[in-house]
This record gives C-alpha cells, structure tokens and sequence, in this order.
C-alpha cells in the first residue's frame, strides 16, 4: 500500500517535472563563444499574432538564434558587462499608451534608438500610429518604445515575419550588467480578449514577457 | 496568593490551629518572591530591549512615519515583555514550588486549588483591561498625531499634517512598474523618486490597471493603489538616505520584480534635480494627459479600459483612431 503511494507520487511528481520542461520556451545563448570587449548583437521580432501552436492569435516577441533560425522564446542569456545590440523588427500595429511615460526612451546608449535610421528619444503615442509595444527592463531602467505600423496595412499575420511585410526597424544599445536573471516585459497591455489587456500574452514568458539571463 | 489555603488548612484533611498558621507562614512569601523576580527580569529586559535593540528596530528613522513605527513598536515590545515575564516565571516557580512531591497531601490537594481566588481573578482582569485600554488609546493617538502614520487613508483625509508646506507627489502604478509624478514641477513624469529632506510630503497613489501597493519601506508608508482613485499617505522626511520601493499586492506575473529605489536628498539636491529632470523629459511631459489625481483609461485601443472579448487581433479596435468599442 505505502509503495503503491509512493510509486504514484513518483510517477506524478516526475509528469509534473516532464510537463514543465516541455512547457518551457528555450533560451537562447548569445554568451557561448562570446570573447571580451566584443559586442552581442541580439534580433527580436514582434508580431500581431504568433500564428501557430496552442495560442496562435496571441501577440509575441520571438528572438533570432546566432544560427538565424528565429525561435518562439523571450528567454535568452548574454554575457556580462558587454555591449549588447539589439535590433528589433517591429511588424504590428499601435495605439495611444496608457502611460505615455512609457513613449520616453531610457537606459539605452546615448538615451535614444535608431528608428527606421532615425534617432529617437520620445515617441508620442498620441500621433502618427501609436506605439505597438515597448522593451523594457525595469530593473535596469531600460524603456524602448516600438512604433506602430500602419494598422491599415496588410500587416503580417504569422511569425516569422520577413521584412517584406510591414514594419518598423528599431535598433538601439545597452551594457549589459552583472549576472543575474533580469525580468523584461511589454508595457503596452496587449493582451487583445482579456482584461485590461493585462492578461493572456502579457502574463506568459515566452509571449510578452521573459527573462535576460546575464552570466559572467 | 499570599492567603491561599494550604492543604492543611482549607482541604479538611489536617487539623486547623497551629498546623494551619505554619503552612500559611511557610507559603507567605510567594508574592514578595514571584513580584521581585517579575520586577528584575523585567526591567532588565526592558532596559536592554530599549537602549540597544530600540534604535535598529526597523522600519529605522527615515520619516515621521517610519520614526513612529519603530516608537510604537518599541513601547509594544516593553509593555510586552513584563507580561511574557510574568506568565513564564508564575509557571517555572509554580512548577518547582508547588510541585506535587513537595506539597504535603500529594495529588489530592489539587481539587482544592481549583476554586479560584477573586483577589488573583481582579487583579488580572483590572491589570489586563487597563493594558489593552491603555494601548488602545496610545495606537489611536499614534495613528491620529502623525496624520495617518504613513498609511493611504484614501482621497479625503481625515488626519492631515499640520505643516504648512506640503511636496504634492503622485505614484502611479501599473503592471509592472511604479512612476512618479510631479505637479509643483510642470507635471513631469519619471521612475526616478526623489524627495526633499525636512519636508512633509502628500504621496497620491493611483492605478492605470489593477490593485498595486506602494510600499517604500524605510519611509514607513504603505498605501494601496486603486484604479480611479487618489489613496493619500502623508509623512515627513528627516533623514538623508535611500530607500526601497515594493507593490505589496499581488498584481501579476512580474509583481515579484515590481521594486525600485528612491532617495531622500537635500532641499537643493531635489531643486537640482527636479528642474533637470523637468527639462530632460519636457518633451515627453507635453505628450502626457494634463495632470489629474486619477486617470480614466480611455476605451479606444491598447489604452483602454477594457478589451473587449471576442474580437479579431486586427480590429480597428486596437488601431489608434478608431472608434470608441461600444460594450454589449
């Protein structure tokens, strides 16, 4: 009877870890092979609607892998102390923010971003087509906004997009700083069906939000 | 407990007279004993508590806020010792003293104790209703004096801060960051907090989405932050330092991360800083919502009040310019 117990708790404890694992989205390494004083350069993409697996109109980030295969994770890991370039191929439409402190971008080399070539430090949600997303990472006071792309246009349905879809090319820089696992998120509540728009995509690490991982 | 029966004298088993005026001469100095021990323990508890522990109890002295709490706390702490003395040497002498083996009669002398002792029942109910009465009135003095002890006391104060200049600061909170607002300084607004040393300060805490908390620990403030609404927290800085800020609600995914630091400056440090930061941010400060204790999110797109259910991710309703979503 007591074996019998603890041979199921076994088998659910070791589904349980199973389940999690195969849940997890991947992270993707940018520090492997990395050599000192070298910049990181680091793609995203965003998209209006992911288009496949268990929530395929749900809004993602996804990253490019070092070998330009483009997977669907928010988790990547970086060395420490290193430039980090990123470049993010912003392919959905925008709206007003709901805290239009968030247009103001901080934290980034230079305080601005390169928007399409041009040099950006503020993006008024409140013209033009909005602010689709932003990057952020709170704890380190870096804040991007990513402006909208025409929501009239034939926007890109399923990731990964390719730039002959509409977009907006955002590229910026930051240091990264000691090891550690540093949260980063959307603030734009772009949770479309839930509410607040709080919910579903903006509350899932491997859509909206996810982690940096910083190692030395 | 001085004229308690002894076994021999109130059990009925041992004779009365010069038996009985022994017990009571051998049980007499109970009370002196038990008052004397209560007495030392407790005072030197106390006076250790006080003068070393005392000045570290967090939340330290920051603010009148903060500077209030730890006080409370400590006048708690030393009103509670001598009570915790009490029960805890009241049992220890009681079990050596009064143990079985060493009272004459044994196990069966225990019925007789069991009868109660108005003068012992008076003394703990008069002793005990004047502590908690007497801390009743001290917390409600404590809360009222320092104008809410730094606690949200929600958007009509009752108890506000007698000082006459009052720094305005707005919190708004939002998943997953807390940003601040500052009127007296053209309405910028940054996730920097800074405060002026020696100045009463009037937090406004708010909400763009769900419950947050703002709680900046070391300042001794802790206000909930409600959508549409103005939670105001008063306290005055009095000390030079930084400090942590938490949402104390649960509000999400992130809310673990929801944290920042603040730093309570020197009057011409803040006027430095803040006219920086005004110039810094006025071109994103133009772009902002005219200031306002409470902001109503608009229903038109990402900054919505609402998403509405069932709709295509690449409805209008999310584009900016269209039409306001009409609720079923």
């Amino acid at each position: 009877m007591v074996a019998s117990a603890l041979a199921l708790a076994a088998g659910l404890a070791v589904m349980t870890a199973m389940a999690f694992i195969a849940t997890t989205p991947a992270t993707v390494d940018f520090s492997a092979g990395h050599r000192a004083g070298q910049p990181v350069n680091v793609t995203f993409q965003t998209v209006g609607s992911y288009g496949s697996g268990t929530h395929a109109s749900w809004v993602s980030y996804e990253i490019q892998a070092p070998s330009g295969q483009w997977v669907h994770t928010t988790l990547w890991q970086v060395p420490a102390h290193t430039r980090i370039n990123v470049t993010i191929e912003q392919f959905d439409s925008g709206s007003p923010l709901r805290n239009q402190e968030i247009g103001q971008v901080t934290g980034t080399l230079g305080g601005y971003m390169l928007l399409n070539g041009k040099r950006v430090s503020v993006v008024n949600s409140n013209s033009g087509n909005g602010v689709a997303h932003t990057f952020s990472i709170p704890n380190l006071g870096l804040n991007v906004p990513l402006y909208g792309v025409n929501g009239n246009a034939n926007l890109c349905g399923a990731a990964p997009c390719t730039t002959s879809s509409p977009h907006n090319l955002i590229k910026f820089s930051f240091t990264s700083p000691g090891p550690g696992s540093y949260p980063w998120q959307c603030f734009v509540p772009c949770g479309l069906g839930f509410l607040y728009g709080n919910g579903g995509p903006m509350q899932t690490v491997g859509y909206m939000d996810g982690f940096m991982k910083v190692v030395a | 407990m001085a004229d308690q029966p002894t076994p021999t004298d109130a059990g009925g088993t041992g004779t009365a007279g010069g038996s009985a005026q022994s017990n009571r001469s051998r049980s007499g100095g109970h009370v002196p004993r038990l008052v004397g021990i209560w007495a030392a323990i407790s005072l030197v508890g106390d006076l250790l508590f006080w003068f070393l522990a005392g000045p570290h109890i967090p939340p330290g002295t920051m603010t009148s806020a903060a500077g209030g709490a730890q006080f409370d706390f400590n006048v708690l702490f030393i009103i509670a010792v001598p009570v915790v003395v009490a029960v805890w040497v009241y049992m220890g002498y009681a079990l050596f003293t009064w143990r079985a083996s060493r009272v004459p009669g044994g196990p069966e002398v225990r019925r007789q104790f069991q009868r109660g002792h108005t003068g012992v029942q008076a003394w703990f109910i008069g002793t005990t209703t004047v502590i908690v009465m007497g801390l009743f009135i001290f917390g409600t003095a404590e809360l009222i004096i320092p104008a809410g002890a730094g606690g949200g006391e929600g958007p009509n104060p009752i108890w506000t801060p007698t000082s006459g200049t009052v720094l305005p600061v707005q919190v708004i909170a939002q998943q997953w960051k807390f940003s601040y607002r500052y009127p007296t300084f053209g309405g910028f607004e940054t996730d920097q907090l800074y405060l002026p040393d020696n100045t009463t300060i009037a937090f406004h805490v708010t909400s763009l989405d769900v419950i947050h908390d703002f709680w900046a620990y070391q300042l001794g403030v802790k206000a909930d932050a409600n959508p549409q609404q103005d939670n105001v927290a008063y306290t005055t800085t009095s000390q030079l330092g930084s400090f942590t800020v938490r949402c104390d609600e649960l509000c999400g995914l992130w809310h673990g991360s929801m944290f920042n630091y603040g730093k309570v400056v020197s009057k011409t440090a803040f006027e430095q800083w803040a006219s920086r930061t005004e110039a810094a941010l006025a071109a994103n400060t133009k772009n902002l919502p005219a200031f306002s204790w409470t902001y109503v999110p608009d229903a038109n797109g990402a900054d919505g009040s609402y998403y509405p259910d069932n709709v295509d991710p690449y409805s209008k309703v999310e584009t900016y310019g269209a039409q306001k979503v009409t609720f079923k």
